[in-house]
């Protein structure tokens, strides 16, 4: 593969280049040289602008003729500090190797989408001058209980890495992985200008390790923490940050169901005239959030606790605060959040920041469309709208109506289950492909769906680059013809022409998979359950669609000559689940012996041997150091 | 004898009660999966209203739509899950606690309780308790209170305060009210002036 090419070159490169920095003395490498200038690094350049020493006695023509390559790599480095997408900067690397070396040099923000794909050691030994990490550990169907627990993808070992090679780190961003106190209490230690800590779909710390960060960490600019577990170990974080004035811009915490210190929140609040967005858990009553709205009319995003009034501050005689002019107060306000355990008379304190709302997730607030609508008629901005299907119907027809700048919209189930009566069917679908054409992204649970609301969909919506529709009764046909739901997820990629995210429900034959193979051709992710009839299903898809990426399969028909057809492919995706399919050892044996950068990972539920001649759980992914060393005792890895 | 046997038991399987369509009795072809299904579906099923086929999922796949709980399916996160079912369980047992409040009236031996929490606007309340009491209580107006009857119903407030029913919104009335009073209607009247 290739990165391994380029692992020799390096070597080879470093022994045979002339040293750049002639301060540093006899016959320095390239890196080291770098490292000497001692500038501290911005944003993603490097700012060595003149390494021409004054008292090296050389002339300029000497200069010129012994080392042009050095001069082109400082241009270079320069202008390459102006990139900043990391598939732009990936492609500049593979110009040459001085291109490579200049890259690496000045990349500043590393971005790893499998923490197995690359050791912690070779991403330092390539990257030397890094301010921002994003890691993503385990694969998103491992959200639904479709892996077993301990999986792996441990922060662990990258912290320690990134602790000693990174003194400047800034940022870190974590998606899906296993974090643990330690860890937090190491990240919280090592780096002394901290400022971003962002966990998503994370799990295994407690408050204990929030302490950490929460105590040392003080020039921390953004804490959030999004759906992740946080175990309650009693600890009183929020009243750990320092003291005196924060830097504080952002803290969301509304997944962290713990009791907090109110006193010790609203102090910090009142210390953090930077703070822009906070969002608050479900333990944080409504009298409180008014106090704090009150001493931060300065937040664009708010996230509401509990959205409600409790009878013991009834019983206490207060009288109700003004929350109407603490959310007018709030100017500035785009982004709402949180109602958790609604009252639904308390909607109407928003009512003055609807008209600026960018944003408005009502997705855990059990609202009905007549409750929903004097809301929504006022948002006249909205761009992502997230909610309930208690809405109904006629709650996504008010959207329709009036939020003409719809971006994303996200529709959730109150009742997740499959055989309910659903509140939201294909008219909401119609409604809103009529009323929103500007429609980037939608997931939408219903019970029931037609292929013609799907086409109008298609036709209606072009700009749609993200359509995960979940009918959640399995195998179900058009409600209204009997038929499968081919035709409607075929007019959407063959309309959709900026397509990139797909997940498919319902009844569905190979067809359709026919149609996403001839028509999909910018999907980068797939998701697919319990559909399709025969292998030709995932063969159309591995054979069509030559930009995906991400690739995962539940419960359904397709066995190990389908596999097959995807070897021209797997080097260039992320990865490859497969649960509940037809797969046999053997087929996935003969995939990991012809590609030996694959790591091939069949994974059983916990409490059973494999018996069976089908594999439960195939999960694959490339990766440039062969079998990891913390697999669990159920996770075999084929060779 | 045989052929009896198999007969036999050819009919035995026709009245057999299961779960799932008629005729869909064909094996399945399909492996089993998802063994993990069954101790998810007896924590899932505790919440189901409908009926789960904890025994059969070999039949899950073959006969659709089966009433059995598939793991990780639809595909919501747990935390959510887990959210709503909390918001649920909280309003559920803040609707169970109820909210009692002692009922007076006149000249009558002893108290009666009501929960108020059963009703939802004035006319049900004031409706229930002409039913306890066998009286009428007529009809509410802003400027001269229950006119044409012999009662009027007050209550007292947190602050300690007698008022007339009816004055304040339902919702701020049901959350302020202490106890009930059904006055009578000479001592109400003089309320009613005020």
């Amino acid at each position: 593969m290739r990165q391994d090419l380029t692992v020799q070159q390096m070597s080879e490169d470093d022994d045979r280049s002339p040293p750049l920095d002639l301060r540093c003395g006899a016959a320095p490498s390239i890196n080291r040289a770098r490292n000497c200038s001692g500038e501290a690094v911005s944003g993603s350049g490097s700012s060595t602008s003149s390494s021409i020493p004054a008292s090296v006695p050389v002339t300029v023509t000497e200069y010129q003729s012994q080392y042009p390559d050095q001069v082109l790599e400082i241009v270079l480095e320069n202008v390459l500090q102006f990139l900043t997408s990391r598939r732009d900067r990936n492609a500049a690397s593979l110009v040459c190797k001085s291109w490579w070396r200049a890259e690496a040099l000045t990349r500043s923000e590393l971005f790893i989408g499998n923490c197995y794909a690359v050791s912690p050691d070779r991403a330092r030994g390539r990257f030397r001058r890094v301010r921002s990490v994003v890691l993503k550990g385990k694969p998103r169907f491992a959200d639904f209980n479709l892996m077993p627990p301990d999986w792996g993808a441990h922060f662990g070992p990258w912290v320690c890495v990134l602790a000693n090679a990174y003194p400047w780190l800034e940022k870190v961003y974590l998606k899906r992985m296993s974090i643990t106190d330690d860890d937090l209490a190491l990240l919280a230690e090592s780096f002394s200008g901290f400022k971003e800590l962002t966990l998503v779909c994370c799990e295994g710390f407690g408050t204990c390790g929030l302490a950490f960060i929460a105590s040392k960490c003080r020039q921390l600019r953004v804490l959030d923490l999004i759906e992740t577990e946080v175990t309650d170990d009693e600890v009183d974080w929020i009243s750990l940050f320092p003291e005196g004035e924060t830097c504080l811009e952002s803290l969301i915490f509304d997944c962290v169901d713990c009791a907090i210190n109110f006193e010790a929140l609203e102090k910090l609040v009142a210390r953090s005239p930077f703070l822009r967005k906070l969002r608050l858990n479900r333990h944080v009553s409504i009298r409180q959030l008014y106090r704090l709205m009150v001493r931060a009319p300065q937040l664009t995003h708010l996230g509401t606790g509990k959205y409600g009034p409790s009878e013991v501050a009834q019983r206490q005689g207060d009288t109700e605060p003004d929350y109407i002019a603490a959310f007018a107060a709030c100017k500035s306000l785009v982004c709402l959040s949180g109602f958790r355990e609604i009252t639904p008379d308390y909607l109407s304190a928003i009512y003055p920041v609807c008209a600026n709302l960018t944003s408005l997730n009502f997705s855990y607030a059990t609202i009905t469309a007549d409750q929903l609508k004097p809301v929504i008629c006022n948002c006249h901005k909205l761009q992502i709208f997230w909610a309930l299907d208690s809405i109904c119907d006629e709650g996504l027809q008010a959207v329709a109506a009036t939020c003409k700048e719809l971006r994303e919209l996200r529709v959730f189930p109150m009742n997740a289950q499959e055989d309910v009566e659903g509140p939201v069917s294909e008219v909401g679908l119609q409604a809103i492909s009529e009323g929103c054409r500007k429609l980037q992204s939608i997931l939408y649970f219903c019970q029931r769906m037609t292929n013609a609301a799907v086409i109008a969909m298609s036709s209606n919506c072009l700009e749609l680059e993200v359509f995960r529709l979940c009918i959640m009764g399995r195998h179900r046909p058009d409600h209204a013809t009997g038929e499968p739901m081919d035709e409607g997820f075929g007019a959407i990629v063959r309309n959709c022409r900026k397509l990139t995210r797909l997940a498919v429900s319902g009844l569905l034959t190979d067809r359709a998979f026919g149609y996403i193979g001839k028509y999909g051709k910018l999907i980068r992710t797939l998701s697919v359950a319990f559909a399709g009839d025969s292998d030709m299903g995932l063969k159309y898809v591995l054979e069509g669609c030559p930009k995906l990426q991400k690739l995962e399969i539940r419960d359904s028909p397709f066995g190990d000559a389908a596999l097959r057809s995807g070897l021209h492919h797997y080097y260039n995706m992320r990865f490859l689940w497969m649960s509940s399919c037809r797969l046999t050892r053997q087929g996935c044996q003969e995939i990991a012996q012809a590609m030996p950068r694959l790591v091939v990972e069949v994974i059983r539920s916990d409490d059973e041997e494999e018996t069976d001649n089908y594999v439960e759980t195939l999960y694959m992914y490339r990766s440039l150091e062969g079998p990891r060393h913390d697999a669990p005792k159920f996770v075999t890895i084929l060779r | 004898m045989e052929r009896l046997l198999s007969f036999e038991s050819d009919h035995l399987r026709a009245t057999e009660l299961r779960l799932g369509l008629p005729g869909s009795d064909k094996p399945s072809v399909r492996p089993k999966n998802n063994k993990r299904a069954s101790s998810e579906i007896s924590q899932e099923s505790k919440s189901n209203s409908c009926a789960s086929n904890a025994g059969n999922d070999d039949e899950r796949d073959s006969a659709p739509p089966a009433k059995v709980q598939v793991v990780g399916w639809p595909p919501i996160r747990s935390y959510r899950k887990n959210t709503l079912q909390v918001q649920a369980k909280t309003s559920e047992s803040e609707l169970c606690r109820g909210m009692y409040v002692k009922v007076s009236m006149d000249g009558a031996p002893y108290l009666r309780k009501i929960d108020l929490k059963v009703y939802t606007c004035y006319p049900e309340l004031l409706n229930a308790l002409e039913n306890m009491f066998q009286l009428t209580i007529g009809k509410y107006s802003e400027r001269e209170g229950y006119n044409g009857s012999d009662y009027a119903p007050t209550y007292e407030d947190k602050d300690g305060d007698w008022m007339l029913v009816g004055d304040v919104p339902w919702g701020m009335f049901i959350t302020t009210c202490k106890r009930l009073r059904i006055m009578r209607g000479s001592e109400a009247k003089g309320l009613a002036c005020v």
